[in-house]
């Protein structure tokens, strides 16, 4: 039997400045918070295909796991956890607008 | 040191015009990334977890006072202030933007440097003992001879697409500081009746498959050197398995072929290519070996060093602990930890690079050097400067005293700014120094190498750590698993694993209990931690750090 689909979001980097960035209904968030939460699999592949042609804006786009919770998604991965926050050692990235 | 000529200075201008073309090129969407991405990398930009990452080499890790000024003033206009110094001698830039990237690589060609070749599958930045020029127990210098392989290496046509990267390194003494056994191509420089000439060692590697190099000859005389070279990455090149890109590293070559087999293959190689090295190379040579002349080295009173030395107890450890022989009578070789206990092992800020800089210029013939474990080292200062030198440091907080012991880490970047990485390095190296600076035992525990990499790769050379940690991804947890008594000196040796892996909480305990059981298990204070595992193998260190699996088998046993 397939795994039942979990739920993702589109994430990539900025073409430009190298962020991390999600997919949202309307276009790309630095915030994970904003991200558009994508529970239908059918659903998620039609909208990784238009992330993919968007290459003047993102690099390296693909989907991330998530935990839908009533504050935005959550990364299920520490991986994304970092991506989402910035390094550790530093203040730098994501965190200096915090 | 080496200055560009004019076709140098050509050939560079050139290189980034280009590039600057090609990003251009991909912003206004005439290339996509599939196609930009190899034009990057070639040009040392890689695209990280958070931003794009710039690695720029610096050839055999010297660099002079201009150039340490330079790459301090494209930390602040271009990144966040800070530069990562690497475990091969180079330095990445964590955040620029890719637009500023043709701005950084031109502020990098004034001062004589670039990236190229510092990614793909291509020979790399070849590296070099840290010592060199200055180092008491050198035959020669290996410097000149690095850029001689440097300027062949570079762009050179039949080797842009090799099965996989490939690195060189080069030491002039018997002691190894520049881990040659753990290169795809390690030379020593040797003298046999009086000549000069080069032990050739290959198939070294660290990555998911360490290997101790092999000597694929004892002797190569000089002006053999370059057809060597050449015969021998021919031989990978056509040889080296692409199907699989685990195994495309000559170190695999060698051992699936036997080294009898690519000593035969390098050999019939080297019988038809050799005619084509008429001796321009030795010609070349001699230029480059007049631009690394050793620096008039002064005389003068060592009254103020000696004064330091016995009145000044803060200024005595960080003299026992950061100094080395120098060749010249009166003189010193300087190691300036960027290892401050709880700072990121490698980092400097645009200031620290100033301000090594600037001591380079007064105190130390304006030379520094970058080393492997991620220091940085003013090789030729004369004992009666260090003083004021060691004052200096102080105020820049790089006086930390903790050259080769246990704080005194390498660590990989790992997954706080890596792609690959599987689990985080920096924070376990931030909190092991911190934890050994509170129980204040380092200097007790003595020489230690620990050395950390967040992934198989093994960028962190943690194969070669006398306490290797690898960091891994266990179903979704950071996992660090231990290696012990690795070395990567001339009497190199790959680390045993211990056991199971370690939670990220566990692994700080779990070091301390294997730290304060060599303190038990040593024989005296003059044994070191490899020395003692050597003597007593793994087992007793087994117990250490698995306490309860221990107590367990004594239960069972009785």
């Amino acid at each position: 039997m397939p795994k039942p689909f979990t739920p993702k979001v589109i994430t990539a980097n900025a073409l430009l400045e190298g962020d991390v960035v999600y997919q949202t209904a309307t276009g790309w968030t630095r915030s994970l918070s904003e991200a558009e939460v994508l529970t239908d699999e059918a659903d998620a592949d039609l909208r990784l295909i238009d992330a993919l042609s968007q290459q003047d804006l993102v690099v390296g786009v693909y989907l991330a796991d998530v935990a839908p919770e009533a504050g935005g998604p959550r990364p299920t991965h520490f991986r994304e956890e970092f991506r989402a926050k910035g390094p550790s050692n530093y203040a730098h990235g994501k965190q200096e607008t915090l | 040191m080496y200055s560009y000529t004019e076709f140098d200075d050509k050939f560079l201008a050139e290189r980034n015009a280009q590039f600057r073309a090609q990003v251009e090129r991909r912003i206004d969407g005439s290339l996509t990334e599939d196609e930009f991405k190899p034009l990057r990398l070639m040009n040392g930009l890689y695209l990280q977890l958070h931003a794009y990452m710039l690695r720029v080499a610096i050839p055999y890790g010297t660099l002079n006072s201009a150039q340490m000024d330079q790459l301090a003033r494209i930390a602040e206009q271009w990144d966040k202030g800070y530069g990562h110094f690497t475990t091969r001698q180079n330095i990445q830039y964590n955040w620029p933007e890719l637009r500023d990237v043709p701005d950084m690589l031109d502020a990098l060609a004034e001062v004589n440097l670039h990236a190229i070749q510092t990614s793909g599958n291509t020979i790399r930045n070849v590296t070099a003992d840290h010592f060199a020029g200055a180092a008491a127990d050198e035959v020669a210098d290996p410097r000149p001879v690095a850029e001689l392989i440097r300027q062949w290496s570079t762009d050179h046509p039949e080797f842009q697409f090799l099965p996989r990267k490939f690195k060189v390194a080069v030491t002039g003494a018997a002691a190894d500081r520049a881990v040659i056994k753990a290169h795809d191509i390690g030379l020593r420089i040797v003298e046999r009746d009086g000549e000069q000439g080069f032990e050739v060692i290959v198939g070294g590697g660290l990555g998911r498959t360490p290997m101790i190099g092999k000597v694929l000859y004892d002797f190569v005389s000089a002006d053999d050197l370059l057809p060597t070279l050449e015969a021998i990455v021919s031989v990978y090149n056509v040889l080296g398995r692409r199907d699989n890109k685990y195994k495309a590293r000559i170190k695999i070559t060698v051992h699936e072929n036997g080294i009898e087999d690519i000593r035969a293959r390098v050999d019939a190689q080297y019988a038809l290519i050799r005619s084509q090295f008429t001796g321009v190379d030795q010609q070349v040579l001699s230029r480059i070996e007049s631009d690394f002349a050793a620096p008039q080295f002064k005389t003068a009173s060592l009254a103020a060093y000696e004064s330091a030395y016995t009145n000044d107890p803060v200024f005595r450890a960080w003299a026992d602990t950061n100094l080395a022989e120098h060749r010249a009578p009166g003189y010193a070789i300087v190691s300036i930890s960027l290892k401050a206990h709880g700072a990121t092992p490698g980092d400097a800020t645009a200031n620290q690079m100033r301000v090594m800089a600037d001591l380079a210029r007064r105190f130390g013939h304006d030379e520094l050097r970058i080393s492997h474990e991620q220091n940085v080292i003013l090789p030729h200062v004369h004992r009666s400067d260090l003083p004021a030198l060691h004052a200096a440091l102080k105020e820049a907080k790089l006086a930390t005293a903790n050259i080769g012991l246990i704080s005194d880490i390498i660590a990989c970047p790992g997954m706080d700014y890596c792609a690959l990485a599987t689990a985080r390095s920096i924070p376990i190296a931030q909190e092991i120094a911190t934890r050994f600076d509170e129980l204040k035992l380092e200097h007790d525990v003595g020489p230690l190498k620990i050395k950390i990499s967040g992934c198989i790769n093994a960028c962190g050379h943690h194969h070669v750590g006398h306490i290797g940690i690898l960091g891994l991804d266990r179903a979704g947890v950071e996992n660090y698993q231990i290696t012990l008594g690795g070395d990567g000196t001339e009497n190199a040796s790959i680390g045993e694993r211990a056991g199971p892996g370690f939670s990220a909480e566990e692994i700080i305990p779990a070091i301390e209990r294997l730290v304060l059981g060599y303190l038990d298990l040593r024989n005296d204070p003059s044994e070191t931690f490899l020395q003692a595992y050597r003597r007593l193998g793994l087992a007793p260190f087994k117990a250490a750090l698995y306490p309860e699996t221990a107590s367990k088998d004594q239960a069972n046993a009785a």
